[in-house]
């Protein structure tokens, strides 16, 4: 779906450290990838290189099998992978709820029987059909954030890139867009790119990307990746609660796994040792 | 408290009027003003002011909420009155130093009162009744024959929309600065004109970055879903001037004539 090829990029020529530096990556089709790094590690900046918004300095990036520095493909790289951003409010640019989702295929010219059909299929997938005569601003920010999914969605997209998007969002609108993705995954078969730093949020993708300083330094499953506790810190990034926990009591000397991901695991662990 | 600014805001609903095409409603508008400004004599007033009360019972759109719009207008609308009150010549009744009142002035502020009740009342309709992209997609269309002249009728369209998209949004941060600054001490409310003018400047300069920045993003939004200026673009609606609208067509030119007939009348 995506593939860098020793991807290097910085904003100006004068400035002396590159702020990707020689990334090789590659994302299957239908896999649910997360992208973490504290703040600064250049992963938004990664991001923006998936639909061509930012074009690499040195390297490549393929979307699909098309460079993107292809300019007569822009419109199909653009429409092949979607991006929602982390502020919800910024990227709605309609007062009602329909005719936001409706305006990508409405830039793309999609006859309007069309748009209506996939308006619809958009806001029922992520489940805010209910919604589609409201005004945004009337939302919550975890429905807003998924008027946003569905107004990418609308374009039929093969792949969707989510720049930390629940990080503006209580616990409660982080979990309704964390599930939202998820379902997009399994029954969409849609390539999900999430980038965030919340921990617990990364554990449900099949694969961790760790960005720190401007290169990848790890790439394997959340759980192979969170049970080298030392290492993630070492990269300002935390792991999840009861990984922590693991961590903690395998220090004291007690006999727990350390690749543990959820609390149900942890339970499971845990009475398997005082037993 | 600056919530409470309505005007200009939508009120969704499936109205007849809420049907009417944005285009027409415009158009439609327009002969409602220059009714509202023929109008003359008390009989042609009252016509036009049970019009409204009528195409405002047809909209759904709650008296209260209407009514709401006038608020922010109610300081303008009284001195409008007492300057007409007072300053108009004509048959005294009361006298004071250069005060005076008159019955022509009574009649005068009456009529300025009237007059301006009718216009915000009529025209907000138009906006309750008309979602902003509806609403800029009737400009759109009705400017269109200027495209050719040149004029960028899409892209001043576009501009518009997320202009009305954003009053909310920016309301509530305007919102949330003031809170902010008035935590820590900053005083909106005391003092006299510059004092309350100089303390906006807090308010304004995070206003505007924060305005800046989300520009910014909005633009990245919209390269990402293939924005690409108003060629080859298609509408989830596309607007139709239907039977409808040539019948509210009438009735509109029926109160032109109505209004004109009043003013011979009476």
């Amino acid at each position: 779906m995506i593939k860098t090829e020793n991807l290097t990029f910085k904003y100006h020529s004068e400035q002396t450290e590159d702020i990707l530096k020689d990334i090789n990556i590659g994302v299957a089709d239908g896999e649910f990838v997360a992208v973490l790094g504290h703040n600064g590690s250049g992963k938004s900046t990664l991001a923006k290189h998936f639909n061509a918004i930012l074009l690499p300095k040195g390297g490549s990036v393929a979307v699909g099998g098309i460079d993107t520095r292809d300019e007569h493909r822009l419109y199909d790289i653009r429409r092949m992978v979607g991006m929602v951003f982390q502020n919800p409010d910024n990227q709605i640019v309609a007062t009602i709820v329909e005719e936001d989702v409706a305006f990508a295929p409405e830039n793309l010219g999609v006859p309007s029987p069309e748009i209506r059909r996939l308006v619809d299929w958009a806001l029922e997938t992520v489940g805010m059909s209910d919604y589609k005569r409201h005004a945004p601003h009337l939302l919550s920010g975890g429905q807003k954030q998924r008027i946003a999914i569905a107004g990418v969605l609308a374009m039929k997209p093969k792949c969707i890139v989510l720049d930390e998007p629940t990080a503006m969002l209580d616990p409660i609108g982080r979990r309704e867009v964390v599930a939202t993705l998820k379902r997009l995954n399994k029954e969409e078969g849609i390539t999900i790119v999430l980038i965030t730093h919340n921990m617990d949020e990364a554990t449900v993708a099949d694969r961790v990307i760790v960005m720190n300083d401007g290169g990848v330094v790890m790439d394997a499953p959340p759980r192979q990746v969170f049970s080298d506790v030392e290492r993630i810190k070492s990269y300002g990034l935390d792991v999840p609660q009861v990984t922590e926990l693991m961590y903690a009591l395998r220090r004291e000397g007690i006999d727990v796994p350390a690749d543990v991901l959820t609390v149900e695991e942890a339970m499971e662990a845990l009475s398997e040792v005082s037993h | 408290m600056l919530k409470d600014i309505t005007l200009g805001q939508y009120f969704p609903g499936n109205s007849p009027l809420h049907r009417l095409d944005a285009m027409v409603k415009i158009v439609l508008t327009f002969v409602f003003l220059s009714a509202v400004f023929t109008a003359k004599t008390a009989l042609a007033y009252a016509a036009v002011a049970a019009f409204t009360v009528v195409i405002i019972m047809i909209s759904g759109v709650p008296f209260k909420f209407v009514v709401k719009g006038l608020k922010p207008l109610v300081a303008f609308i009284a001195f409008t009155a007492v300057l007409n009150l007072l300053m108009t010549s004509g048959t005294v009744i009361w006298q004071w130093g250069f005060l005076r009142l008159t019955y022509e002035g009574a009649a005068y502020a009456v009529q300025m009162l009237a007059r301006i009740v009718l216009l915000v009342l009529g025209t907000s309709l138009l906006t309750y009744t008309t979602s902003p992209i509806a609403l800029t997609d009737g400009i759109e269309r009705l400017l269109k024959p200027f495209g050719k002249m040149g004029l960028p009728t899409h892209e001043l369209a576009m501009m518009m929309s997320i202009a009305l998209r954003f009053v909310p949004t920016l309301l509530e941060e305007t919102d949330k600065i003031m809170k902010a600054q008035m935590a820590r001490g900053a005083d909106f409310q005391s003092g006299n004109l510059l004092k309350r003018a100089k303390a906006l400047i807090p308010l304004l300069v995070p206003l505007f970055i924060s305005a800046i920045r989300r520009a910014e993003e909005l633009a990245t939004a919209m390269d990402c879903r293939c924005y690409r200026g108003g060629n080859h673009r298609t509408r989830l609606s596309e607007a139709k001037v239907t039977a409808a609208d040539y019948a509210a067509g009438c009735v509109f030119a029926g109160l032109m004539t109505l209004v004109i007939f009043a003013n011979k009348v009476g």
